[in-house]
């Protein structure tokens, strides 16, 4: 046997992988994943590596078929029948995309290879487990409940033929109590969850349809990310204009208000939220707030900064501000934060995200940090 | 090589058991040797072309990604596989039952008698298996020397010029250069005049014929400069020859045309070799060495499989097989010769029947001598066009559908003419090596009515840069329009001409 297809497949796995990494900016800004973020992995269609030659241009070309049908009508694409091969090498053009199954955790790692993250330093109660029980194993004493029906005659199978009493013509097996098969379970070690995220997202007038997308794409990514450094994650949401609201996921990525800003109904939310049911010993806390900017009066913005300051950054990892820009234009809230805590606060990190290409270095920006 | 696997004793009985048959039946073959494989080593070698041994590349490992993932989701199988060797292997897949293999091994012993008789393959190495793996030492050797990224990349260059070669090369005397060294340029451009009294001399050589004659021999010595003389088909040699490249690249240039000119055969023969292979196998098992009754249900299952016309395309094996028997039947009627060509009564032409009987002697006479485009040339008539329901179909561009757009016999023949014309590839020559007397390469396409795939024809070009190091142009048509394309080492271009 030779070895060589392994490292021929392999070399070709890694030149996909590259291909992967290139795309990733465009699945990135487009966001053709998230409607598949329930799955457990993604199916990404790859383009099949193509050596180039000079070769007729297809698709249009036609060509000659054989069946039924009169002039005009559309050809009908064939099922494909399986037909004995013949080693011809070249042969077989067949289908130009290849499905490539990437994981989200894969997903995350080549996210976190090419934005160059570093892994978050875990704090909290590292050693909080539940216990979990599953059936896997199989043994022979149990509960007739969990009796393995199949396993069990298997047993006697193999005891009537090995004594010799086993008649073709006539296949009785009776199971004896030393045949008797039982399920057993095993105990797994299930880590709690031990971060959260609040999303806060500003549902006001001036926040149009492609400033919410925009959001959503970077939640996304964020999720992605921190469910890779997390056993156990937990989200909330939190919609505002002038009054904040709690919502749930779904309402979070579709609602359209309107009216006016008050920034700080959403930070006394969280604040009420994280002193309800998330202790900052034992949780790590991440607060997401986008927002175009644009808030009501400056009277809000300053008790905006208060609250952030004595209370909400104190409890948490990393306060993160991403500034969408609207059709009016960004607003002032940004530098007001910049003003404020100045550059290089530790736990504060600000992003303008400017357009869908912006989003990849607003990650950076916000996870670049490693909290 | 594999384990040589000892088959099973009820398998080896098939096999020698088929063969005295084959052997009976007229098929001529190599020995052949079977192999038991299981899947997982049988999309190995398919993806290998057939070879256990090639030299590493990224491509084999995505073939057999391909393959087995096929087979994992239910898509396809491959049954069977034989190369053209001597001795000819087969791999038997373990897994198959008892009539899938014989009908697999009648099959082989099909493609066996075709590879060692038909002309086209006449010239293919026959110890291919020998050079496959000599070609993979090599590529070896240079990797552990140069290193895999260096001698990856050169060979995706190479093998995106594969089809670069000139398919009727093998079966042509080598052209032996012409002796003109050694000759004075004044001794060439002599012009010889007729022999004649000196008074009839301007009468018999007229000084401006002479003039003329003089001028068109310059003319044609000028020609003759050309580089290459002719236009060449076979463009893989002549990079090989003049262009700037080390030795290594040298070795692989010629390692890839190598292995193109040994698998140009099957690409030239897929309907006629499937198709032969298909007409033996279910002869045998139906005829020669009928199947026992418990088992005929599954052999016309498995063949209804095989011969099953897929709408959107020619499927070889039926076609094949088809014709042939349309052959042997019109052979064996006598309808064949000038007074059945030239009869105009389908009545009389349908009833016609001289109890010729030379219908076997005829398809065996086919097989040795044809490839697919001769074959479907010669043979596929108007009557078997119709009662194969052939069609033409089109991409129409109002519905984004393809539809069918002709039955009539000529123009469902010629596409098929023309899909098979240069087993399927453009044809393209060098025609000028020192182009603009800078050493820059022109490459011609003869259009035959289809345009080339324009992207990749940049990254083509982009692919013969990297090897001649200089401009490449290459002359084509695109939307009816006569055009050069270049690449001169950063950027494209699209002129007309």
């Amino acid at each position: 046997m030779p070895n060589n297809m392994e490292s021929d497949l392999n070399r070709f796995r890694k030149i996909v992988k590259g291909k992967i990494k290139q795309e990733l900016r465009r699945f990135v800004a487009n966001g053709e994943l998230i409607g598949r973020q329930g799955k457990k992995s993604i199916s990404i269609p790859l383009p099949r590596i193509d050596l180039p030659h000079f070769q007729f241009g297809n698709g249009e070309g036609g060509g000659v078929g054989q069946g039924q049908g009169e002039v005009g009508d559309e050809v009908g694409q064939g099922q494909g029948q399986p037909q004995p091969g013949k080693g011809e090498a070249g042969e077989g053009e067949g289908q130009h995309t290849l499905e490539v199954d990437v994981s989200l955790e894969e997903l995350a790692s080549l996210l976190s290879e090419e934005l160059e993250l570093p892994n978050i330093e875990n704090k909290g109660k590292k050693n909080v487990e539940n216990k979990k029980y599953k059936y896997t194993g199989i043994v022979n004493r149990g509960p007739e409940s969990l009796r393995h029906f199949k396993k069990t005659y298997r047993e006697a199978l193999k005891r009537t033929i090995s004594i010799g009493k086993y008649d073709p013509a006539n296949p009785m097996v009776i199971p004896i109590k030393e045949d008797k098969r039982y399920r057993s379970y095993k105990i797994y070690n299930e880590p709690v969850a031990n971060a959260v995220i609040v999303y806060m997202m500003d549902v006001s007038g001036s926040m149009g349809d492609e400033q919410k997308e925009i959001v959503r794409l970077t939640s996304f990514w964020l999720d992605t990310w921190l469910q890779s450094q997390y056993a156990g994650l937990e989200r909330r949401y939190i919609i505002h204009d002038a009054t904040a609201r709690e919502v749930d996921q779904n309402t979070f990525y579709r609602t359209r208000e309107s009216g006016g800003t008050l920034i700080s109904s959403a930070y006394r939310m969280a604040l009420k939220i994280l002193e309800d049911h998330y202790p900052p010993q034992e949780w790590n806390v991440y607060l997401f707030h986008f927002s175009d900017g644009d808030n009501w009066s400056g009277n809000d913005t300053n008790e905006c900064l208060k609250m952030l300051e004595s209370d909400i950054m104190p409890r948490a990892n990393l306060f993160c501000y991403g500034q969408v820009e609207s059709r009016y234009g960004s607003g002032q809230f940004l530098r007001d934060l910049q003003k404020h805590f100045g550059e290089n606060n530790p736990k504060l990190t600000l992003a303008q995200i400017k357009d869908r290409d912006a989003i990849m270095d607003a990650l950076k920006t916000f996870l670049g940090k490693g909290k | 090589m594999y384990v040589n696997t000892q088959l099973p004793p009820e398998l080896a009985d098939a096999v020698s058991h088929l063969e005295e048959v084959a052997r009976n039946a007229g098929l001529d073959f190599f020995p052949t040797i079977f192999e038991l494989v299981d899947y997982n080593q049988l999309a190995e070698i398919a993806s290998y072309g057939g070879f256990p041994t090639r030299y590493p590349h990224w491509k084999f490992g995505m073939e057999f990604d391909k393959i087995s993932k096929s087979y994992e989701y239910g898509l396809s199988i491959i049954y069977e596989m034989v190369i053209n060797n001597n001795p000819c292997y087969a791999y038997l897949l373990r897994a198959n039952s008892m009539v899938y293999q014989k009908t697999v091994i009648a099959h082989v012993f099909g493609h066996c008698d075709f590879f060692k008789n038909n002309y086209y393959f006449s010239k293919t190495n026959r110890k291919m298996l020998d050079q496959m793996a000599n070609h993979a030492t090599f590529v070896r050797r240079a990797i552990n020397e140069i290193g895999q990224d260096t001698v990856e990349s050169f060979l995706d260059v190479c093998l995106s010029l594969e089809n670069l070669i000139d398919i009727t090369t093998p079966y042509r005397a080598p052209i032996t250069a012409t002796v003109k060294d050694g000759l004075g340029a004044d001794q060439a451009l002599h012009v010889s005049k007729i022999e004649t009294k000196g008074y009839l001399d301007s009468y018999v050589n007229p000084k401006d014929f002479l003039a003329a004659q003089k001028d068109r021999m310059e003319k044609e010595q000028r020609r003759t400069k050309n580089f290459p003389e002719n236009p060449e088909r076979d463009v893989l040699k002549f990079l090989i020859d003049h262009a700037p490249v080390s030795s290594w690249q040298k070795k692989i240039l010629e390692i890839i045309r190598d292995e193109s000119y040994y698998f140009a055969p099957q690409g030239q023969t897929k309907i006629l070799n499937e198709g032969w292979a298909t007409y033996w196998h279910s002869m045998m098992m139906t005829r020669l060495s009928p199947l026992h009754e418990s088992e005929i249900v599954d052999y016309c299952d498995h063949y209804a499989g095989v011969v099953a016309a897929a709408p959107g395309s020619i499927n070889p094996y039926k076609i094949g097989v088809e014709l042939l028997r349309h052959i042997e039947r019109r052979w064996d009627r006598g309808q064949f010769g000038l007074e059945y060509l030239n009869c105009d009564d389908p009545k009389k032409r349908a009833e016609w029947d001289t109890k010729a009987g030379l219908g076997r002697k005829k398809i065996f006479e086919v097989r040795r001598f044809h490839n697919d485009l001769t074959f479907i040339d010669e043979f596929l008539d108007e009557d078997f066009c119709h009662q194969h329901k052939m069609f033409l179909y089109d991409y129409d561009r109002k519905t984004g559908k393809q539809i069918i757009s002709s039955r009539e016999f000529k123009p469902v023949k010629q596409k098929l003419l023309q899909q098979l014309t240069n087993f399927g590839q453009p044809i393209i020559s060098v025609v000028d090596g020192n182009f603009k007397n800078r050493g820059e390469l022109l490459l011609r396409h003869e259009h035959n009515g289809e345009d080339l795939k324009q992207d990749f024809t940049m990254e083509t070009l982009r692919n013969i840069h990297k090897v001649w190091a200089r401009p490449v142009y290459l002359e084509t048509v695109i939307e009816e329009v006569k055009r050069r394309v270049s690449f001169d080492g950063k950027n494209h271009d699209i002129e007309k001409i």
